[in-house]
């Protein structure tokens, strides 16, 4: 097994133990970058290799080496580096490290070289590991499949390169998939990381809204908006959050709840766990245009199975099955997310204009408004103007109260679900509920993209967890028989993250022998 | 009677944005605003009593979580250079803009 293979928590005790150096394990990720990611992506110009991953956007290789080299330094004068010490990692480019570009994966921010450092990444740094480059994602965030990322080529599934690895952290999953990194930092604003973290067969959790500080977080919905971390192996998504929770005097919204060692009760097990299984997450409803009507349709079969196994097992684990809770408003999560988060997109849209900072159109320009104009017509692709146009129609004075009031109303509803499922004293008293993660495996390139509808409801069955602020986890539960991964999460109370990775580690450690799991991506097959 | 996001509605939307838009651009935006509007009206056929409030976060940031209020601190960022750095034209350490249209308002 190559270094770059190993869970973090195994690469940073040998590092420790000075087994192996930080040096020798950044070479063997910068190996694995030039034996699968191919040509990283850019504006123009791109060269596609439909067999590669192309998970990068900017790889850091001189600042990872300093990097590296320093801590081999301080580990040879035996100075304690922290648990991540030495560890290759990913961030999504939508976070700022100071004197490193941060594009969005937009034309816009093409240029933007980021004067301070996000506090997620500062505080995975100080544990110890080592960033080898931001990764590429959906523009903005705003997609399911990275396909809109101004930033070409897409990056591809390592399971079937034919295939998106979801979104919008779909660079973040790929990367982790492939080797590239042993972990990486997304962020998850209606399924995020749990989408592609599914799509790619790795961990993804969505904390709590306000565990980990935006600062430094390019802002798309800032009441949903949430970095976590996508790891191979929970243990590994456990330490990254023992790094990065926690208040931050430069975000008033990073809650001040102590955080605990989030790697204490990994192998405590599932006995007497209430665990619950509901209709509502079950089949997929949406809008038909054809018919004007509702539909719904039952989860593929493999999906479903996967969900139900997962049941049995915990069942045998000794935990309790609660089935047939009741999520009434489940079916609303994408309605009211098509408002909310529009609103707020464009809210945080509207500081990009070519003045402070930024792609500036280069024709000749009349007056101010004509550079704002031109600035925003060539630097925003057509997802992030999408949502510019839908946040003001639904918050404009006349329809605020028939659209955005009534939203975040509707989330109120969606809330009370939650606070229902997990009451103490109420009827279910359920420590998670378990779902699928996604209503399909990852689907075809080219399937979905331009259908902005269908592409949201991709997010069905993660985006209620959004609008509760409740904290969710998907983890790998199998291969369906395309051998594409398949996921599944638990949702728990806030702040319950802990209890979250508890169980997923009961899965995992269940599942080990399981023949998929020897199975790998495709793409490592040549390396 | 869903609601539609008429041709004339749709350019004020683009000219408030300031957005300049291609025509095919143009038409896929609005014919896409429109499939969205279309699930959105589904928030319309939700019953809600009074008793149901707007919900800022879903987190409720109850006074024990919430960080508590502190005195301003002076804290020098240093980065003033690297921030005009980032601006695409200045002077002298101010930000150089065209010619700023002046509008009569109604």
């Amino acid at each position: 097994m190559e270094l770059c293979d190993l869970p973090a928590h195994e690469l940073a005790a040998r590092i420790r133990n000075r087994e192996v150096s930080a040096v020798e394990a950044l070479d063997s990720a910068l190996a694995r970058v030039r034996a699968v990611d191919g040509d990283p992506g850019r504006l123009e110009g791109f060269r596609e290799d439909g067999d590669r991953v192309h998970a990068f956007i900017t790889l850091t290789e001189e600042r990872a080496r300093a990097r590296a080299i320093s801590i081999d330094e301080k580990i040879g004068k035996g100075e304690d580096n922290g648990p991540l010490v030495g560890v290759p990692f990913t961030a999504k480019d939508i976070f700022t490290v100071k004197g490193v570009l941060a594009t969005a994966a937009s034309r816009i921010l093409s240029n933007f070289v980021a004067p301070y450092t996000a506090t997620p990444i500062q505080r995975l740094e100080a544990a110890g590991a080592v960033m080898l480059g931001k990764v590429n994602l959906d523009e903005f965030t705003y997609g399911s499949s990275n396909e809109s990322s101004a930033y070409q080529p897409a990056p591809r599934n390592p399971w079937d390169t034919s295939r998106v690895p979801g979104g919008s952290s779909g660079g973040s999953a790929a990367a982790v998939a492939a080797g590239e990194g042993a972990f990486s930092l997304g962020t998850d604003t209606s399924g995020s990381i749990r989408q592609p973290a599914a799509f790619c067969g790795v961990v993804g959790l969505k904390p709590t809204y306000g565990r980990v500080s935006r600062y430094g977080l390019i802002a798309f919905g800032s009441s949903l908006d949430c970095p976590g971390p996508l790891a191979r192996n929970v243990r590994d998504a456990a330490l990254m959050m023992n790094a990065i929770a926690g208040a931050d005097p430069r975000d008033a919204t990073a809650a001040a709840v102590p955080v605990p060692d989030y790697t204490a009760d990994l192998e405590k097990g599932v006995k007497g766990l209430r665990i619950g299984l509901s209709p509502d997450y079950g089949q997929l409803t949406f809008f038909n245009h054809d018919t004007g009507q509702l539909d719904a349709r039952p989860l593929p079969k493999e999906i479903s199975e996967a969900v139900a196994r997962a049941a049995d097992l915990f069942s045998n684990l000794g935990a309790e099955i609660v089935e047939n809770v009741s999520m009434p408003h489940t079916r609303y999560g994408i309605p009211t997310y098509f408002v909310i988060s529009r609103v707020e997109a464009s809210s945080n849209l509207h500081r990009y204009d070519g003045v402070k900072y930024g792609y500036r159109t280069q024709e000749k320009v009349a007056n101010l408004r004509e550079l704002y104009r031109k600035t925003r017509a060539e630097g925003f692709g057509p997802q992030p103007k999408l949502r510019i146009l839908m946040g003001m129609y639904v918050s404009a004075a006349q329809y605020a109260e028939q659209y955005y009031q009534r939203a975040l109303r509707v989330r109120s509803l969606i809330r009370s679900d939650f606070d229902a499922a997990f009451d103490p004293n109420g009827k279910h008293r359920l420590d998670a509920l378990l779902t699928a993660t996604t209503p399909t495996t990852a689907f075809p390139m080219g399937q979905l993209y331009g259908d902005s509808v269908l592409m949201q409801y991709a997010d069905q069955l993660t985006v209620t967890a959004n609008h509760a602020g409740v904290p969710a986890i998907s983890i790998p539960a199998g291969l369906s028989s395309e051998r594409l991964p398949i996921g599944i999460q638990f949702i728990g109370p806030d702040f319950s993250e802990a209890k979250l990775f508890q169980i997923s580690r009961a899965y995992e450690e269940a599942t080990e022998t399981e023949s998929w799991r020897a199975e790998k991506p495709k793409v490592l097959a040549t390396v | 009677m869903p609601s539609e996001i008429s041709k004339e509605l749709f350019e004020h939307l683009v000219e408030l944005a300031a957005l300049g838009l291609k025509p095919e651009e143009a038409e896929y935006l609005h014919n896409e605003l429109n499939k969205q509007l279309n699930v959105i009206e589904e928030l319309a056929s939700i019953s809600l009593d009074d008793s149901i409030s707007a919900a800022s976060h879903g987190v409720p940031y109850s006074a024990s979580i919430r960080p508590p209020l502190r005195e301003d601190q002076i804290i020098p960022s240093g980065i003033s250079t690297e921030i005009l750095d980032q601006t695409p034209e200045t002077e002298a350490g101010y930000i150089v803009v065209p010619k700023i249209p002046h509008e009569t308002l109604e």
